[in-house]
Formats: C-alpha cells, sequence, structure tokens
C-alpha cells in the first residue's frame, strides 16, 4: 500500500521533472530560433499587435480599477493606526513592484496564452503545422519564435503603461474621494519610487510575457487531437502560465528586493 | 525512386508499421489502400519526416532520407493533405504562393502571385478566388487550393493524402482526373493514400495494399483485379465477409 503510494508519487514527480524538462528546452529553441535567420517580418508585426497593442485596453483598465481599490483599501486600513497619508507612496510601491506585473501577466496569461495555445492547436489538430513543415518552412521559427519575441518586447511595456495607470487609479480616488490633493499625491510617489522599483517591474513583465508566450506554443504544439484535444491544450497553458508567472514572481522579488 | 525497407513504427503498444518493404519508381503514380488505421498517412509521413521512423530504412534515390538536408529535401516534395491543411489567415493566393513567398524559393510578390493565380487556374478556379480566404470557400475548392499549393513550386513528388474524402462522387471525379491529369503533365512521382477504389483506378499506375503493417499485396493496377489475394479482394469489393476483420 505505502509502496505503491510512493511509486505513484515517484511516477508523477519524474512526469511533472520531464515536462519541465521539455518546456526548458522548447524555451531555449524558441529563442535559438528568434536570434537565427530566415525572420518572418510579417509574423513578428502580427504578433506585436495581438500581443501588445490589442492587450493595451484590458490591462490599462485593470489597472486603473486595481490602483483606485488599492487606494480606498490602503486609506481605511491606514486609518486604524493615523496612517492616511501613506497612501501615495504604498500604492506607488504595490503597483510598481508587485500588482502591476502580477497583474499584467496573469491577464496576458488569460488573454494571450489561451489565444496562442488554442490558434496553435488548431493549426496542430487540421495539419496546419505539418503542412508549414512540408513547405520547407520551421513552426517554431513561424508560429514559435514571433509570438514569444513579441511578448519579450511588449509585455514590459505594458507593465510600464499598468504601474501608470495604477498610480492614476490611486490618484483619481484619492483626489476624488479621500481629499488629497493632486500635485502633492504625484511628488510623493515620483520621490517615494526608486529606479529598482521600476526595473523590477519591468524585468518582471519580461518574465512574464515569455512564460506567457512559451506555454501557449508548448501547450498549442503539444495538443492531442480533436476539439478535446484544443481545450486541454488551452485550458493547461493558462493553468501553467498562472502558475508559473506567480512562482517567478517570488522567486524575481526575492532576487530584486532581499536584504 | 523512394525505397522503404523494413520500416517499423509504433505509438505506444500500437504496432503501426511492422516491417513496411516498399518502392516507388520515379515518374510513377502509386497508390496505397488499405482499411482506415492501418498507417497509411503514417508511411507518408514518415517519408517526409513529420513521424520519425523506430527502425528500417526510407530512401530516396538511394540516400537515407534521414541524413538528407531538410531544405533541399523538402523542396523536392509537394503534399495535398486531407483536409487540405490551408492556412486559415492567408488569403487563396498566399496560401498556393507560401513557398515562393518566403525561404530558398523566394520570389518577388507580383511574380509569386502571379503564379499562384496560374496554378490555381490550372485546378480550375478563378483569379477572383484568389483574393478569397479559405473559410470562405467550399471543400471542393478547398481542396483545389490545396493541389494548387501541392503544385506551385513544381515538385519532383507529390503526396496525396486521401484526396477525395468528404467530397461528393462528381467532385471527387474532378479532383482525381486533375490529379491524374498533373502527374502526367509534370512527370512526378506521386503516392496517393485512399481507400477510394475510383480513385485508385483513376490515379494509379501501381497499387500497394497496406495491411496488419506490412505491405500485403504490391503491383501493376491493371492486374489488381485479378491478384487472387483474398485480402486484397475483399477490400476492392466492399465485402464484409472474408479474411479482413470488420467490426460490426
Amino acid at each position: 500500500m505505502a509502496l505503491g503510494l510512493l511509486a505513484s508519487l515517484g511516477a508523477q514527480a519524474m512526469a511533472i521533472l520531464a515536462m519541465l524538462g521539455r518546456v526548458t528546452l522548447f524555451t531555449f529553441s524558441s529563442f535559438s530560433h528568434m536570434v537565427r535567420p530566415p525572420y518572418y517580418p510579417r509574423e513578428i508585426g502580427h504578433a506585436l499587435l495581438q500581443v501588445g497593442w490589442l492587450s493595451l485596453p484590458v490591462v490599462g483598465l485593470t489597472a486603473i480599477f486595481t490602483g483606485g481599490a488599492l487606494a480606498l483599501q490602503i486609506y481605511s486600513g491606514g486609518a486604524r493606526f493615523n496612517a492616511e497619508a501613506v497612501v501615495p507612496q504604498i500604492v506607488a510601491i504595490g503597483m510598481v513592484r508587485e500588482l502591476g506585473p502580477v497583474l499584467v501577466g496573469l491577464m496576458i496569461a488569460a488573454r494571450v496564452t489561451s489565444s496562442i495555445a488554442a490558434e496553435i492547436a488548431t493549426m496542430k489538430v487540421t495539419e496546419q503545422i505539418d503542412a508549414l513543415t512540408t513547405l520547407s518552412t520551421n513552426p517554431m521559427k513561424y508560429l514559435v519564435a514571433p509570438r514569444v519575441l513579441a511578448a519579450l518586447i511588449t509585455v514590459p511595456l505594458q507593465v510600464g503603461v499598468g504601474d501608470i495607470n495604477g498610480i492614476l487609479g490611486g490618484v483619481t480616488v484619492a483626489v476624488q474621494n479621500l481629499g488629497f490633493k493632486a500635485t502633492t499625491y504625484m511628488q510623493n510617489t515620483v520621490n517615494f519610487l526608486e529606479l529598482r522599483d521600476i526595473v523590477s517591474s519591468l524585468v518582471k513583465g519580461a518574465a512574464f510575457g515569455v512564460i506567457a508566450a512559451v506555454m501557449g506554443c508548448y501547450y498549442g504544439m503539444q495538443s492531442g487531437r480533436g476539439a478535446m484535444g484544443v481545450g486541454r491544450a488551452t485550458k493547461g497553458s493558462v493553468q501553467a502560465a498562472a502558475a508559473l508567472i506567480l512562482a517567478a514572481n517570488f522567486v524575481l522579488t526575492g532576487l530584486f528586493f532581499s536584504v | 525512386m523512394i525505397a522503404l525497407s523494413d520500416v517499423q513504427k509504433s505509438f505506444g503498444d500500437n504496432h503501426v508499421l511492422r516491417g513496411v518493404n516498399l518502392e516507388i519508381a520515379s515518374g510513377t503514380s502509386m497508390v496505397i489502400i488499405g482499411g482506415s488505421g492501418t498507417g497509411k498517412s503514417v508511411i507518408l509521413k514518415s517519408i517526409l519526416g513529420l513521424l520519425p521512423i523506430d527502425s528500417g530504412m526510407i530512401k530516396l534515390d538511394g540516400q537515407d532520407v534521414a541524413r538528407a538536408p531538410r531544405d533541399a529535401f523538402l523542396a523536392r516534395f509537394g503534399m495535398l493533405f486531407q483536409g487540405g491543411a490551408l492556412f486559415d489567415s492567408l488569403p487563396v493566393w498566399q496560401n498556393v504562393a507560401f513557398r515562393l513567398l518566403r525561404g530558398s524559393l523566394k520570389r518577388p510578390k507580383d511574380e509569386a502571385r502571379e503564379i499562384a493565380v496560374e496554378k490555381l487556374r490550372r485546378v480550375g478556379l478563378t483569379p477572383e478566388q484568389a483574393d478569397k480566404y479559405p473559410a470562405e470557400l467550399s471543400g471542393g475548392m478547398q481542396k483545389r487550393v490545396g493541389l494548387a499549393r501541392a503544385i506551385a513550386a513544381e515538385p519532383e513528388i507529390i503526396f496525396f493524402d486521401e484526396p477525395t474524402t468528404g467530397l461528393d462522387p462528381i467532385m471527387s471525379g474532378v479532383i482525381n482526373e486533375l490529379i491524374r491529369e498533373i502527374v502526367v503533365e509534370m512527370g512526378v512521382t506521386a503516392m496517393t493514400i485512399t481507400h477510394d477504389m475510383t480513385s485508385v483506378r483513376a490515379i494509379a499506375d501501381n497499387v500497394a495494399m497496406l495491411h496488419a503493417g506490412k505491405i500485403r499485396w504490391t503491383g501493376p493496377v491493371e492486374k489488381m483485379d485479378d491478384s487472387g489475394d483474398p485480402y486484397l479482394t475483399q477490400f476492392i469489393s466492399g465485402s464484409a465477409d472474408g479474411p479482413i476483420e470488420a467490426v460490426r
């Protein structure tokens, strides 16, 4: 009984490790194809539009509302020990160091990872991936590398937009509802933030972008047959991307801010 | 010449190919027949390197395909996929000219379009259809586009995977006729997999029957009906009674 349980645990651990190995190799392969010709500018442009530009509305809105809610929470929480004045600083640090990158990462996982996985999985199921290969086009170069590159470039920019929008959401609520002065609020925000905060935010954005795109591409390429295969690939990609983004956030926060 | 010797391929416990030996002479049209799930598509995909074989050897003009330079090797092939496998995001002409718009065979865009329109005309489609998207075309038209794409770069070898599946008898006849015309006209080596006996008679110079992971019978199409092989005879007649088990 105990031996069976151990064997089952061991088999699961081996399966997870094997998958991690495959994902790592897949990530290296996608980077390697990114830097070696031939390049597909049209595909890169399309990916930049899909991953970057078209994600901006949802990312921007999420950040504005989160910044506003954060200001309200900090004000009411801070009031318990007469610390209402720290709203600008905490909103800034909370948005830039944590909520901006994590929320943008998760929104990208929901919007982009799922879309990439579903698209590539459908291509696989309908033999379009095989067709690409027979047409002398490497799917890693044509499908994966442009999407990963686009995420690497645009997600940090979206995190930047998310950070700014979050702070703007905070200042709007603080001025409208909590009696703060806009100039003082912004001055406190700017004075409080350090370069390290901003760099960490953008680095997290790049890492989360790569995770989101790689997971979408990996699960899409590994998809099983039929509609169920596409569904499983899509669901699995979003779950894996979200979990890895949160894990990477913990690791990166430790690297940047552990004393 | 394409030569397969003792090719084996398994998916888990499922031994799909159990030692396939087959030769396809250059400039001839070979049709592989066999029941569903017998591994016909696996043979095509193994030759193209889309599926790695477990053991055995596949040679093209005497060279082991596993060691051939990939791009140059694939440039010799065209393939019509069962479902068309057209790229939804590209208009029809860009699907046809895909190979001519990128890679070693790249041409200027106008020239590539001109070739695509010409190939579309060859398969009976009008230039107006060139700017449509695959989803706007009927199944038969999509097959024709797939056929135009397969011949666009004038390959030496063309593979046809179930070219008439899902088409009505008249459209199947049209596609069969087109395939035969193109194969003769271009002088290519063709390999078709199908279980449509009308296609076999219209397309084949030679026929090979795949059963239980091995080539059961091979020979010229005109000798197919008098083969004396009970498996082939049953397959041709479509009878449920015979050595091939029919799941009812």
